[in-house]
């Protein structure tokens, strides 16, 4: 039985912080238990005290994310924060399961140790945009400013001279001594809020019409603009960058974004048609996609040569075709043989050890994750807020849709994360970043509206600004 | 802005329902394909990843996993390679298992049912799991000596128990070094490996079970038994001309060397076979009648098709023997009789033991890898090809074989055991020595060991002796040697 959130029953809504922390308890118990059967299985059944360090450590800075979230944020969706935490702790278990089989190796797989430092960086992250950021709707007014540090993260390892941009061939780093990030990741968060702020401001203008042409009301043509600089400068990514999976990622998100705000399906057609002119183009004039398609559609073909080369992807599919539908047991299966297990591939790692059930599992957190967050989003009250979440909500499920179905062969493949749960900091801290808007969005929207009856008597309650 | 992000909620999860679709189709419709893609090394690396049970035979190791540091943890290695390698077989990265490691594969893999309880403790008891053991039922000094006593020879040595059907001894030569094939570099297996295929001698073929050979004058041995059934007596004087002309035909049988059988005309049944008269015995076929011989071999597990002991053997066969020209010359084993080294040691085994033919086993126990036995194989009889009585008859017809001093076995005698056996001179192509055989029992009485023994153009043509000469030796040698083991017999 559960009231109606008036505003005079709104001060008994609740919180469900505690359905949160179980959640999260139970995540600690899986991600702690799946560590111990890796160490068993890797060393003969003896468990070493890693498994104690990386089960507390888990614990530790999980448990810290939630106490800031009762703090700041006690109305958020109590569901987002323990799947987060769960599939966190399933990509650390892969990346030390890795780290095992290649640790005699004279490049070992990247180290867990290194994953929990920046899992501390984005903790940290997390609390401080949820400690600073207490009404997402102060965003906005800063819309064109992270709009300009968005496209200059975006563009800057194009700019870059190569060796401080480029990584394994791919050109999306900055490198600074020793230290790399991927602006990229920073980049969509930015131009997620001006997307957000920017077609709420011109949703109006945007969705008038000027002619209808079969059936469609085409907008005018000066609106197009906005639409065309996005598709530019995705396109320009591309080239320059050799970055397919952002490209892909950042015009979706637009066009998504474009068309709940304005409800135009022409927006969504023509956003549709920039995308296949733009692919179409693309395939025919670099050969960088063209190498990517026939991976996809030939692997057998490109096992062997030189460049293009699908050894990767063929081992993590015979890796999963392996792995069958119960998975060989966590340590007991070859992700080693797949270059990047821990990152690119961590999912073809999940699903060989896994199996069929591992693999859709993760999915369905993933895909529930999603769901949180559209459900935010039409429950939010304002429109930024709305459309901000739900473009996030967007933005994580098409970058799964992206990197899952590449490693999978159902599209081609393009280097995406996986986000929480393959190794590598910029990602990790931007995701910690996405997840604490959506519970800023998700907290002011379920948060009592005025309170009932200041418990302090009015003249010495603090000012309180309402915006609505 | 609800009703727009309503549809790109439905479009995220046909996004998701995509990929779940795919996984699917990836890790179970087309999973099979993946797995035995000849690219993915998994189920090979896993099978590696433990280490494999023991071949075993007495108290050696005739093959065994050692650790290693390189990705394949575990090397498969062979001892005594060579001498065993008709047993063993190999464990090859490349050209996969054979012999033993391949019959056997379940039980050393450790994945055989009879191993499930010993798998389970190990999963509670934390140890890596490890194959079971497969003990033979070879007998090491046995194997050792034929092997020795072939030396540079081509052929094959089977010993067997006669009241069990135990191999005791099963050698072919020249042999193959496993060691060679089972090693972890892919190149150095595919050289070795054409490196033998290419070997005139054929190394790597099991002549002992794999290969048929014309028997020769040993199969007048299934002659004898058909006549002894047939109510001839062992002192009978039957016809050995010098010269026997073939019904049907324009040709003559001749005795070896044009040796003259008994007085000329006729010889006792029992100093025919002592000296392996042509003519007797290709007269006793004409008279017993193809039906009567091939049945009879029939019971001594000729003409039965192959069958796996196990190894899979070769069939032997006695051919269609359609007129009797052709059962004249098939009554002295040759025409399109063909039998193998273990099917020789068979019909010696059956006479040996009272008539009674006992089926071949290789395997003597399962081991989990604990050592404790799970499974041990009961011998189980194959067929009744000769009365008891009839058995005795011809065991003291073949002591004569051996002892009498016109005998064509008498390399093969042994001071203090009386040894029964029969020779034989194969003709085979021509142009080239005849293959010598040997084929025999003792002690003769309550024998311990029945033996066969091949050698590839022993021989010497035209001449019954050499064949006796020739093999006798090597089956002695394996006589002695069982019977060294099973306290000296008597």
């Amino acid at each position: 039985m559960t009231a109606p959130p008036t505003t005079d029953d709104a001060r008994s809504l609740p919180t469900r912080r505690n359905s949160e922390l179980g959640l999260l308890l139970f995540a600690v118990v899986i991600v702690t238990a799946a560590e111990a059967i890796v160490d068993a299985n890797v060393n003969n059944g003896h468990i070493s005290i890693n498994v104690a360090y990386y089960g507390a450590g888990f614990a530790a800075l999980w448990l810290i994310a939630h106490y800031v979230v009762r703090k700041v944020a006690p109305y958020a969706d109590p569901i987002l924060l323990p799947i987060a935490a769960l599939i966190n702790g399933l990509g650390l278990v892969l990346i030390y399961r890795v780290r095992l089989a290649t640790q005699d190796r004279k490049f070992p797989s990247a180290d867990p140790k290194q994953q929990v430092i920046w899992m501390v960086v984005g903790i940290a992250f997390f609390s401080a945009v949820l400690l600073i950021i207490r009404n997402h709707r102060v965003l906005a007014r800063y819309a064109y400013t992270l709009a300009a540090i968005g496209l200059v993260l975006l563009i800057m390892p194009a700019i870059l001279p190569a060796r401080f941009s480029e990584v394994n061939g791919a050109r999306i780093w900055i490198r600074v001594g020793g230290f790399s990030i991927q602006p990229g990741e920073f980049a969509k968060l930015a131009l997620l809020v001006f997307f957000a702020s920017y077609l709420v401001d011109k949703r109006d203008v945007l969705s008038l019409a000027s002619r209808r042409f079969l059936g469609l009301s085409l907008p005018r043509g000066r609106d197009l603009g906005p639409v065309l600089v996005a598709w530019l400068a995705s396109l320009a990514v591309l080239v320059r960058e050799t970055d397919l999976g952002s490209s892909l990622l950042f015009f979706g998100m637009f066009v998504a974004m474009l068309y709940i705000a304005t409800e135009r399906t022409s927006w969504l057609v023509i956003g549709l048609g920039l995308f296949g002119g733009g692919a179409f183009l693309a395939y025919h004039l670099f050969g960088h996609v063209q190498d990517r398609v026939s991976i996809w559609l030939h692997p057998e073909h490109y096992y062997n040569t030189v460049y293009p080369n699908s050894y990767q992807l063929l081992q993590g599919l015979f890796g999963m075709g392996t792995g069958g539908l119960f998975g060989t047991g966590l340590g007991q299966g070859y992700p080693q043989l797949v270059p990047f297990a821990e990152s690119d591939f961590i999912i073809a790692t999940l699903a060989e050890e896994l199996g069929l059930f591992g693999l859709v599992g993760i999915l369905v957190l993933y895909a529930l994750f999603v769901m949180r967050g559209f459900r935010i989003a039409m429950s939010a009250r304002d429109p930024f807020g709305k459309l901000l979440s739900a473009g996030l909500a967007v933005s994580m499920g098409l970058q799964v849709f992206v990197i899952v179905g590449g490693v999978t062969k159902l599209i081609p493949l393009t280097g995406l994360t996986t986000p929480f749960l393959s190794y590598g900091g910029s990602s990790l801290v931007a995701n910690f970043g996405l997840m604490a808007l959506l519970l800023r969005v998700s907290d002011s929207s379920r948060r009592p509206a005025v309170p009932h009856q200041p418990k302090t008597p009015l003249p010495e309650a603090m000012t309180e600004v309402v915006t609505r | 802005m609800n009703k727009p992000l309503g549809r790109v909620v439905m479009a995220m999860m046909v996004l998701f329902a995509l990929l779940i679709g795919n996984a699917t189709y990836t890790q179970y419709v087309h999973a099979d394909a993946l797995r035995d893609n000849s690219r993915n090394s998994r189920v090979l690396l896993s099978e590696y990843n433990h280490p494999r049970g023991n071949i075993v035979a007495g108290s050696h190791n005739v093959a065994s996993s050692k650790a290693t540091h390189d990705s394949l943890k575990y090397l498969r290695t062979y001892p005594n390679g060579p001498l065993y390698a008709p047993v063993t077989g190999f464990y090859s990265l490349v050209y996969g298992a054979n012999g033993m490691e391949h019959a056997e594969n379940a039980v050393l893999a450790g994945t055989d049912d009879r191993l499930a309880l010993s798998r389970l403790s190990d999963l509670f008891t934390g140890r890596s799991p490890k194959g079971g053991n497969a003990v033979l039922t070879i007998d090491p000094r046995a194997q050792q000596a034929a092997y020795q006593a072939m030396a540079k020879q081509t052929g094959a040595v089977v010993a067997l128990d006669p009241k069990t059907g135990a191999i005791l001894a099963m050698v072919s030569t020249p042999s193959y070094d496993p060691n060679k094939l089972s090693s972890h570099d892919s190149t150095t297996i595919t050289k070795n490996y054409k490196k033998y295929l290419d070997d005139p001698t054929n190394p790597m073929l099991d002549r002992a079970i794999s290969q048929t050979y014309p028997p020769g004058s040993v199969f007048k041995t299934i002659v004898s038994a058909a006549a002894l059934k047939n109510g001839i007596k062992p002192d009978q004087q039957i016809p050995a001309p010098d010269g026997l002309p073939l019904p049907q035909s324009s040709h003559v049988l001749h005795n070896f060397d044009g040796e003259t059988c008994g007085n000329g005309q006729t010889d006792s049944f029992t100093h025919a076979l002592t000296i392996s008269c042509n003519t007797a015995f290709a007269d006793l076929g004409l008279k017993l009648g193809a039906q009567k011989i091939k049945d009879q071999a029939k019971a001594f597990g000729i003409n039965n098709g192959g069958f796996s002991m196990p190894l899979s053997v070769a069939g032997s066969s006695t051919g269609d023997i359609p007129d009797e020209a052709k059962l004249a010359e098939s009554s002295i084993g040759q025409q399109d009789v063909r039998i193998t080294p273990l099917q020789g040691a068979m019909i010696a085994a059956a006479i040996g033991n009272g008539g009674t033919l006992m089926k071949p086993y290789l395997v003597k126990q399962i081991q989990a890898n604990n050592y404790s036995v799970v499974d041990s194989t009961s011998p189980s009889k194959m067929s009744q090809p000769m009365s008891s009585s009839d058995a005795d008859k011809l065991t003291k017809m073949m002591e004569t074989v051996v002892s009498a001093p016109d005998g064509t076995g008498r390399s093969a005698q042994i001071p203090g055991i009386q040894v029964a056996a029969k020779t034989g001179t194969a003709d085979n192509a021509v142009g080239k020595p005849p293959h010598a055989w040997f084929v025999g029992f003792a002690p003769a009485n309550n024998p311990k060991v029945a033996v066969a023994v091949l050698i590839e153009h022993g021989g010497v043509n035209g001449n019954e002796t050499t064949g006796g000469e020739a093999a006798g030796p090597v089956a002695k040698a394996v006589m002695q040697a069982v019977l060294a083991d099973s306290g000296g017999g008597h």
